[in-house]
């Protein structure tokens, strides 16, 4: 196949070629950037929790004062345990997915100088976390004596489990074991280190910080209530949160049951990223259409210039070429746009990724997203001039002898 | 002359009905596309009060102790600077507010008892605010001064309770007091739901949540504050909280303060006024700095980024779209205007001048327009259908107004016209002699 003929046919539709080669980098650039911001928001969706999501679910009662609290609970829990079906209830303040209640700044020193970030402190009742399920990967889990009583919104000291993202965050390459931290007056100390527990709401904060959790073991009581773990086994866990619903609201008829956060992990899990698939779903729409219209593009431009070339394919039929000359001269031509356009394209979308990175943090791209953009839209211009092609190589040599 | 170049734009377009559909395809997608973000973009950064909102602003002390506050003072007053500002009276208007969840019992119905939000605010919010009332009215500064158990309830809650009903008069049980209600509020959906904007810059562009509804419960702040006691959220606090909830002598910020000052002499005074506050209270030993802040209304929303950042990328991806939808349409266009080069061939040896067949393209171009926008708009009644199936709190505000309709033609018509320009020009250059010889 020669391509200098096409280059030279080319250059007599300079504009038109510019078009559509500017049409298909900025196809290029946008597909590149989609692509990644799909994959950006698919992947944070699939985040580890750390916990057992499928045999958790939680229930939340408000409406009571705190002077009330050890009644309500003691209601709550008693018909809690009757569900058949439940392998275990327990305190915890909040659940990953679910509303977060324990949101505090922390320092690593008493007087308060070095900030350690804004962390998430699950404070739970006995049997907190071995309901959760998270796993410990050094030091020891909380003991009987390790439960404080307390007032205010968590205990003043404590021993603490920490997740070994934010013990690489507060002491890279320390052992966090032993080591102490601080919210204002509030000390606590590390005694364990969890492998994983993400934040109530993994979505409002930034990539690394979504890990930063703290486990803080707590003696239910008056700011400790109404917010209980359940386990069960995965395949009973929506009759038994059923039930369970059921059996509260008959124990503490006074109380309001909070539905909408009543809920099993795995649900509230779903409706936290809601907003994300929904995005991810506008994207692929987008790219959707926005490959429709290059086609289309491609498609009308190709077809004029077939018409365009009526005669001239008729000539070059009658002194010998093939069909599939033809075929490959149009196809080969447009190989050569839109190889120009993804050249062009590439650099744009590098362009939108860096815009993309100031304005939205987003990461930068993969540099493995362009060769594959480039690779879906050869494959669509290929398509795309099929059809007009395969017209072209259907003309008949016979056309040459007469006008058009 | 233009009612025959529509004539011939007319046929010119039936002529070739696949590149007539292709552009007018390409047109109404890109038209769609771009309106409906534009639309959600112009619902969501609008102005909330409109014709008011120069007059309101958010004054800010802070309480906290030193380098607590990073980047100005905190976003919320604590309590006693916030009563002390506000009980000075300095303002045309001013309100206090405070946040909570309530738990409501009607005594008449048969609606299990249900939490909903509930503002604690001073009697000028409702005047301030313009706030439209269905049935009854406001408290009365009197109301408040007696500190009576009264309330105001969103149209919502009546509906909820009452069936709709002109409830007021009736008694509502609000935690453990009952409470009379004065005044039901009529449909009232601010966007964003301005007075409760706070902490934008920490939410990592997430603020779909400033497009909530208003509270379901008002009630006169220092009764309010009573009733609901220990229910009361905080927006930071710096040191131990003997009982949360129960705010008032906590080391917290947790009241806000919107006044209202309808001059640039008063906005000045009330400048230098929170400044003497600040310095008076540091001289006391209460306050560790001076910082104050005074934003108007607006200003308010643009540093608390109001705007979700997924609907501002929405538009740039929606813009980089039309783009990509208009690059196209040049390509059809070129082709459909130059593939016609023997007859404006004719046309120009016939004696008509360039500009006559640059117009006649043009005519052309904005009629695929037109017929782009009808699609268009087509489309932007489907996208923003879509919108309101989102999980999004300002998901029931995605409605096309009057002016966006406008937009959507003159937005497709001027869109088809750029990408009619450089083609018509093309056309209006082809040398008559060339294409004459080749007929």
């Amino acid at each position: 196949m020669q391509i200098k003929p096409i280059l030279s046919a080319l250059r007599k539709h300079r504009l038109s070629t510019v078009l559509i080669a500017l049409e298909i980098a900025l196809a290029c650039a946008v597909l590149c950037n989609a692509c990644f911001m799909i994959f950006q928001r698919v992947s944070a969706t699939h985040i580890d929790s750390g916990v057992d999501e499928t045999s958790l679910a939680t229930v939340q009662l408000t409406g009571y004062d705190s002077t009330q609290a050890a009644d309500v609970d003691a209601r709550a829990l008693a018909a809690l345990r009757s569900v058949p079906g439940v392998e275990s209830v327990s305190l915890l303040n909040s659940v990953p997915f679910g509303s977060r209640r324990g949101t505090a700044g922390i320092t690593t020193d008493a007087a308060g100088e070095h900030f350690g970030g804004v962390i998430e402190f699950y404070v739970g009742g006995p049997g907190s976390l071995q309901t959760l399920g998270a796993k410990l990967v050094a030091g020891r889990a909380p003991q009987v004596d390790d439960f404080h009583a307390f007032t205010g919104f968590m205990p003043d000291e404590g021993s603490v489990q920490i997740t070994q993202a934010l013990a690489d965050h507060l002491w890279p390459g320390a052992d966090p074991l032993g080591k102490e931290l601080w919210v204002l007056k509030s000390h606590y100390r590390v005694v364990g280190v969890l492998k994983k527990l993400v934040r109530p709401d993994p979505t409002g904060w930034p990539e690394q910080q979504r890990e930063w959790s703290v486990f803080l073991p707590a003696q239910p009581g008056p700011y400790l209530t109404g917010s209980y773990l359940l386990r069960a086994s995965p395949g009973d866990l929506p009759r038994v949160l059923r039930d369970a619903l059921a059996a509260v609201a008959k124990a503490v008829p006074e109380v309001v049951i909070d539905r909408e956060n009543s809920h099993a992990v795995a649900e509230l899990r779903h409706d936290v990223f809601k907003n994300d698939r929904a995005m991810a779903g506008m994207l692929v729409g987008v790219i959707a259409a926005l490959l429709l219209v290059t086609a289309l593009g491609i498609v009308g431009l190709a077809s004029f210039w077939v018409q365009q070339r009526r005669r001239q394919i008729g000539i070059r039929r009658a002194i010998g070429a093939t069909r599939g000359d033809i075929l490959r001269y149009f196809q080969t031509e447009n190989f050569l746009i839109v190889t120009i356009g993804i050249v062009l394209g590439m650099l744009l979308a590098y362009v939108l990724n860096l815009l993309l990175m100031t304005h939205y943090e987003l990461p930068r791209l993969p540099l493995f997203y362009l060769p594959i953009g480039a690779l879906v839209l050869w494959g669509l211009g290929q398509l795309a001039v099929l059809g007009p092609a395969l017209r072209a190589a259907a003309v008949p040599p016979v056309v040459a002898t007469r006008s058009v | 002359m233009f009612a025959y170049y529509l004539d011939l734009a007319l046929r010119s377009l039936k002529r070739n009905r696949m590149l007539t559909a292709l552009m007018v395809l390409a047109i109404a997608v890109g038209i769609g596309a771009s309106m409906t973000t534009l639309t959600v973009m112009h619902l969501l950064s609008g102005d909330p009060l409109p014709g008011r909102s120069q007059h309101i602003f958010y004054p800010q002390v802070d309480a906290s102790p030193a380098g607590y506050a990073k980047g100005g003072p905190l976003d919320m007053l604590d309590y006693r600077s916030a009563v002390d500002l506000w009980s000075a009276h300095r303002a045309d208007r001013q309100a206090l507010i405070a946040g909570s969840d309530v738990k409501v019992r009607a005594p008449d119905a048969a609606v299990p008892p249900l939490m909903v939000p509930m503002l604690a605010t001073t009697s000028d919010f409702f005047a301030m605010f313009k706030v439209p009332f269905r049935y009854g009215s406001a408290w009365t500064a009197a109301d408040a001064a007696s500190r009576a158990r009264v309330a105001v309830i969103s149209s919502d809650l009546n509906d909820r309770l009452f069936g709709g009903a002109d409830s007021v008069g009736k008694t509502l049980r609000l935690k453990d007091s009952d409470v009379r209600i004065v005044g039901v509020m009529d449909a009232w959906r601010p966007s964003p739901l301005f007075y409760d904007v706070r902490a934008g810059r920490f939410a990592e562009g997430q603020t779909s949540s400033f497009y909530d509804k208003p509270e379901d419960v008002f009630m006169p702040f220092f009764s309010g504050l009573e009733a609901n006691d220990g229910n009361f959220w905080q927006f930071t606090c710096w040191g131990k909280v003997a009982t949360p909830g129960h705010l008032q002598d906590a080391p917290c910020a947790w009241v806000g303060l919107w006044v209202q000052l309808d001059s640039a002499a008063k906005v000045t005074d009330y400048r230098a006024f929170i400044a003497n506050y600040a310095q008076q209270q540091k001289l006391l030993g209460r306050f560790s700095s001076t910082q104050t802040r005074m934003s108007s209304l607006i200003e308010w929303l643009v540093f608390n980024h109001v705007v979700p950042s997924d609907v501002k990328l929405q538009t740039w991806l929606a813009f980089a779209f039309l783009a990509i939808c208009l690059f196209n349409m040049i390509g059809l266009l070129l082709a459909k205007f130059l593939r016609r080069s023997s007859e404006i061939g004719v046309r120009r040896a016939l004696g008509a001048s360039r500009g006559a067949i640059f117009a006649q393209c043009l005519v052309e171009a904005g009629m695929v327009g037109l017929v782009g926008g009808i699609g268009g708009w087509l489309l932007t009644l489907l996208g923003l259908w879509l919108v309101r199936r989102q999980p999004v709190e300002y998901a029931d505000l995605a409605h096309l107004d009057i002016g966006m309709l406008g937009l959507t033609f003159a937005l497709a018509v001027a869109a088809s016209l750029i990408a009619g320009f450089l083609p018509a020009l093309r056309a209006s250059r082809v040398a008559p002699a060339l294409q004459l010889k080749t007929l």
